[in-house]
């Protein structure tokens, strides 16, 4: 009778692997449902600037994303400022305030986001807001970086 | 002839690579996730010009005017200030209630309007450091009166209410940033 016997290990001492799949399959559906593709490729160049007393969109389903900048000619190459709406590059501005108003019937909570490269001058930049304030569009989001 | 097809025993797909093919899945689409949170500075338009209503009428004591040029100059009220003094002046201006009401200023923290102007050739982010400048000073007076209110932060006090509505801060200093037509200019 000794008190440091050695307990009989009667258990099987593998951890059991039947449940990986599904553990797997959880992660898999949390993923495939956060994921949001990029739909976009960039024909303008966008470097967004910083600013210090910024907010988080919270509901990105509702943002519509408006691009301006110079346009990309190739080899660090660029032209003159243009104004891109998902794919395409918008050759009148008056374009935008149709587009946007579509926009808007289908989403009408729409925010649209205004991601502008931080060389641009204010005078596109002021032109599109008269075009979404015709379109209706009224919340718009300048988008900024953290100031680090 | 007719001879019958054998039926094979244990015809089940094989299973073992699910959690394989799973993983596979899984590792592509960790790669393509991106986590990242929009950030930027939130603003209301006015909507579309009409003539036949005429502006509301604004005192001219409640009206801060930040204008600023093609070369990123800024003028308010008509005096040329440094960007970095432009957060003061828009504390002292809004909150006027501690500088002894000074008859040049806003006659209360609701009633404040500052107007941005630029020219057309102004360089963007000269316009959002200065919307940034606007917002700070906002969120200094908030996080100030917050403070001696509820002794926390308007951040924290923020979260800690039921429904935006009942947001005394924001009552008290309500941000009315406006953004005038820019100037025609050359």
């Amino acid at each position: 009778m000794s008190k440091f016997q050695k307990k009989n290990a009667k258990a099987k001492q593998e951890v059991p692997t039947t449940a990986m799949p599904d553990i797997v399959f959880m992660l898999l559906i949390f993923f495939m449902v956060t994921t949001v593709l990029r739909e976009v490729t960039l024909q303008v160049r966008v470097e967004l600037t910083r600013a210090e007393n910024i907010e988080k969109i919270e509901q990105k389903r509702l943002v519509s994303y408006i691009y301006i900048g110079p346009r990309i000619i190739g080899n660090n190459m660029y032209g003159e400022t243009r104004v891109q709406i998902d794919d395409a590059l918008i050759d009148e501005l008056v374009f935008i305030r149709r587009i946007m108003y579509d926009k808007l019937l289908e989403q009408p909570r729409l925010i649209v986001s205004l991601r502008v490269d931080r060389e641009s001058e204010m005078g596109i930049v002021t032109d599109v807001q008269q075009e979404l304030r015709q379109a209706g569009t009224l919340q718009i989001n300048y988008s900024t970086r953290r100031l680090q | 002839m007719f001879g019958k097809k054998k039926v094979r025993r244990g015809a089940e797909i094989p299973s073992s690579s699910l959690a394989d093919i799973a993983f596979l899945l899984l590792v592509f689409f960790l790669v393509v996730t991106t986590i990242d949170v929009d950030t930027g500075i939130g603003l209301v338009l006015p909507p579309p010009p009409d003539d036949t209503t005429p502006p509301p009428p604004i005192r001219e004591r409640n009206l801060m005017k930040i204008l600023v040029n093609n070369q990123g100059m800024v003028l308010i009220n008509g005096q040329p200030t440094a960007v970095n003094d432009v957060r003061e002046r828009v504390v002292n201006f809004v909150d006027n209630a501690n500088r002894a009401n000074d008859p040049d200023m806003s006659v209360s923290p609701q009633a404040a309007i500052v107007s941005i102007q630029t020219a057309r050739q102004t360089p963007y982010e000269v316009y959002i450091n200065m919307l940034d400048e606007v917002r700070g000073a906002y969120a200094e007076l908030r996080d100030a009166s917050s403070m001696a209110m509820f002794g926390m932060r308007y951040e924290r006090y923020r979260a800690t209410l039921a429904s935006p509505a009942d947001d005394v801060i924001r009552q008290m200093y309500p941000m009315n940033v406006s953004i005038a037509e820019p100037d025609p200019g050359n």
